[in-house]
């Protein structure tokens, strides 16, 4: 089989079909708008998955469903009942209820919290069936559209978990549509351990320390330790501190806080050992008589490579290189790892080039939109015209 | 007094609509086709490059590409500094300088001036209007309000309403329609136009209107525009030629208290007038004391009257015991 981006099986190249795609500007920047404006913190992804659902009613889908999780699953039946193809975007947003999602349109771009994670992701996928239709382009596989759920966080990608444990279709090959960053390559996880440490005081201030910082005073101690472990073993496997909270004022010391970090390496005995170390600084800390931690494991995941010579990267490497877009290899922890979890085929790409995200400031560029799209077709197609081993 | 309360509560139960009573979009499209109609939206504009984009392309897509309910988008600009006509025309929509239409007639600053010569410029049997500052926005806004005039041939004009005055506990919530209209429009309308207070939010910026009757409207230029349309239509043709569509919430920017002092002038000098043309400020009606607000269970609206007496007692100098006790002659 010739792995390549050169003509698709509708006699087009990449390059004519990102040109035909610009015919559907205004309803997929539409869906961008829409998706972009509803919430859908992790654990209540309703609306945007209704909105999913809504569309693919209207592009006259029958078979649509929704399952435990709350994951959303359209298909698009193919000529060959037998085979499956998963293009799969999380609906879910980092955003809460109470934030302002105003989408603001402006020549040649948008911005707004999660218009590139992943409103834009869902909005593709939203599109998807009319851009099938738009570029004529006949598929022997079912391709099987997942909105997934609890992605983030807490959610440790429960939908896409339950979606794999539950479907009684075996996939062929999977396809992670994220917003940005277009050019993006990901076809290998990381392995990753996600926790909380939690401190509390309860009663009377034993010493000076927890008398003037509450419980701040412990918690710095904790990650400063935590970050020796990081220097140790950097740049192999990285212990991010992602946030460090405690307080509402100026004058009264915290009797509450929480740190969260993540651990994530492509060495699973390494982050493992790591997350040991963690554990025992917690178990050994030096706190006050009145002051107790506790730390919660919250997430983890196994690392999985599809391998940079697998006939996948390679096409999708391909239809880059032939976009013009400078291929970027970013392995990844999202939704691709529960895939490459299952030894199934999988890869992420990106749609767009954006800035600032997970900021109020979240933006996307709109006309690289369309490479994406070209892209995101040319790997489908070559999904399509075979089974792919695991190990390629 | 029995007899308007009945003509209202009837009114709002068969004039009144919720957005979701459209919800079928093929239904809509089909009975617009049926009915021969054409649609115009027109979105008025001064400096909204914020706004402006997303509107056109929501609009577009939708109520264009998806489902072809309007016929022609159309921005009509009073002269915008920023980047407001360009992004309206990067996304499609047909955008015109107000001084540029019936240049004849000159231009005049403001808002009504875009609404006036829209009808000129605008070729569709239905004209619907949207203030470009909307957040939220979604088709709703266009839909919910041409809907009534597809669906009911005896309507003329259909205004939007938002804030729903919810009953509560304590009373109606004082922002049922909006600051001016609770404050100034709501009182007015009590005492010169009582079925008029049935319109939830007579100042809305968003309505759809057919053509045969905004082209018989005189239009203030400012901010009397929708107070007087609501008057000259009630004179002509009567309640019954107006619904009002609730569109659940519409997120904009908030006006400035010194703002609304001066949109509350324009709204009173355009009131003024018009009882002027109807020869109602030579024959001022008996004050009533009767104050009509609004308040809404679920879906279902009802008059709240309340009666405010403005009891007036003499000047202390006219007592004699005032007088006596004082040592004023």
């Amino acid at each position: 089989m010739k792995v390549g981006a050169d003509k698709s099986k509708t006699g087009n190249s990449i390059v004519e079909n990102r040109e035909s795609l610009r015919r559907l500007r205004e309803i997929l920047f539409a869906n961008v708008v829409i998706a972009g404006e509803i919430p859908s913190p992790t654990g209540a992804e309703q609306r945007l998955t209704r909105f999913l659902s809504d569309r693919y009613t209207e592009c006259g889908l029958n078979d649509i469903s929704q399952d435990q999780a709350g994951n959303v699953a359209a298909v698009i039946a193919g000529s060959s009942p037998k085979r499956n193809l998963l293009v799969t975007a999380h609906v879910d947003k980092v955003w809460t209820d109470a934030d302002d999602h105003t989408i603001s349109v402006g020549v040649g771009e948008m911005s707004g919290r999660g218009i590139a994670d992943n409103g834009l992701g869902v909005a593709v996928l939203a599109t998807l069936p009319s851009i099938i239709q738009e570029l004529g382009v006949k598929f022997e596989s079912n391709l099987i559209l997942l909105g997934t759920t609890r992605s983030f966080g807490r959610g440790d990608l429960g939908g896409m978990r339950f979606f794999l444990d539950h479907t009684d279709r075996d996939i062929d090959s999977a396809l992670c549509v994220e917003g940005m960053n277009l050019g993006r390559l990901s076809y290998s996880s990381l392995g990753m351990a996600r926790g909380v440490i939690s401190a509390e005081t309860s009663g009377e201030a034993s010493n000076f320390e927890e008398a003037t910082s509450g419980v701040i005073a412990a918690l710095n101690r904790l990650v400063a330790e935590m970050l020796k472990i990081n220097q140790q073993e950097y740049p192999a496997i990285k212990l991010l501190i992602g946030s460090i909270e405690a307080g509402s004022g100026y004058n009264v010391p915290p009797g509450v806080g929480k740190v969260r970090f993540e651990i994530r390496g492509e060495d699973a005995g390494k982050v493992a050992k790591i997350e040991k170390a963690v554990l025992g600084l917690v178990s050994q800390a030096q706190v006050g008589d009145t002051t107790s931690l506790k730390v919660e494991m919250i997430a983890h995941r196994e690392p999985g490579d599809l391998g940079e010579k697998h006939p996948l990267v390679c096409q999708a490497r391909g239809a880059l290189e032939e976009l013009g877009i400078e291929p970027r290899v970013e392995p990844s922890i999202s939704e691709l790892s529960a895939l490459l979890d299952k030894r199934i085929p999988a890869l992420t790409l990106g749609i767009t080039k954006g800035a600032n995200r997970h900021t109020p400031k979240e933006m996307i560029y709109l006309d690289p939109i369309f490479d994406g799209l070209a892209q995101l077709v040319s790997v489908l197609q070559f999904m399509d015209s075979g089974r792919f081993a695991f190990d390629g | 007094m029995a007899a308007l309360d009945d003509r209202i509560s009837k009114w709002l139960g068969t004039n009144t609509f919720h957005h979701s009573e459209f919800w079928d979009m093929q239904e809509l499209v089909r009975a617009k086709e049926e009915s021969g109609l054409s649609i115009s939206l027109c979105i008025p504009t001064l400096n909204e490059e914020k706004t402006i984009g997303k509107e056109i392309i929501v609009f577009k897509s939708e109520l264009m590409d998806r489902y072809p309910l309007i016929d022609e988008i159309a921005v009509i600009d009073s002269g915008s500094v920023d980047q407001t006509l360009e992004i309206a025309a990067s996304y499609g929509a047909d955008t015109y300088l107000s001084s540029e239409i019936l240049p004849d007639h000159g231009f005049k600053a403001g808002k009504g001036e875009n609404l006036w010569k829209a009808i000129h410029q605008l070729r569709g049997d239905i004209i619907c209007y949207v203030d470009a500052d909307i957040k939220n926005i979604h088709p709703k806004f266009v839909t919910g309000l041409v809907a009534p005039l597809i669906y009911r041939p005896e309507i003329q004009y259909v205004k939007a309403f938002y804030d729903r005055p919810l009953a509560m506990p304590e009373g109606v919530r004082p922002s049922g329609g909006g600051r001016v209209t609770e404050i100034l429009v709501r009182p007015l309308f009590s005492i010169f136009f009582p079925e008029l207070t049935a319109l939830m939010q007579p100042l809305s910026g968003e309505y759809a209107v057919r053509r045969e009757m905004l082209e018989t409207l005189p239009f203030p230029i400012g901010y009397g525009v929708e107070t007087s349309h609501l008057i000259d239509v009630y004179q002509g043709h009567g309640l019954e030629a107006f619904a009002q569509t609730d569109l659940d919430k519409r997120v904009h920017r908030n006006q400035s208290t010194i703002d609304l002092g001066k949109m509350s002038f324009g709204i009173l000098q355009s009131f003024l007038n018009r009882l002027k043309h109807y020869d109602i400020v030579s024959e001022l009606p008996e004050v009533k004391g009767l104050f009509r607000q609004l308040q809404a269970e679920g879906r279902r609206y009802e008059m709240l009257n309340r009666e405010i007496i403005e009891e007036e007692r003499p000047p202390m100098i006219t007592l004699p015991e005032y007088r006596e006790r004082h040592g004023r002659k």
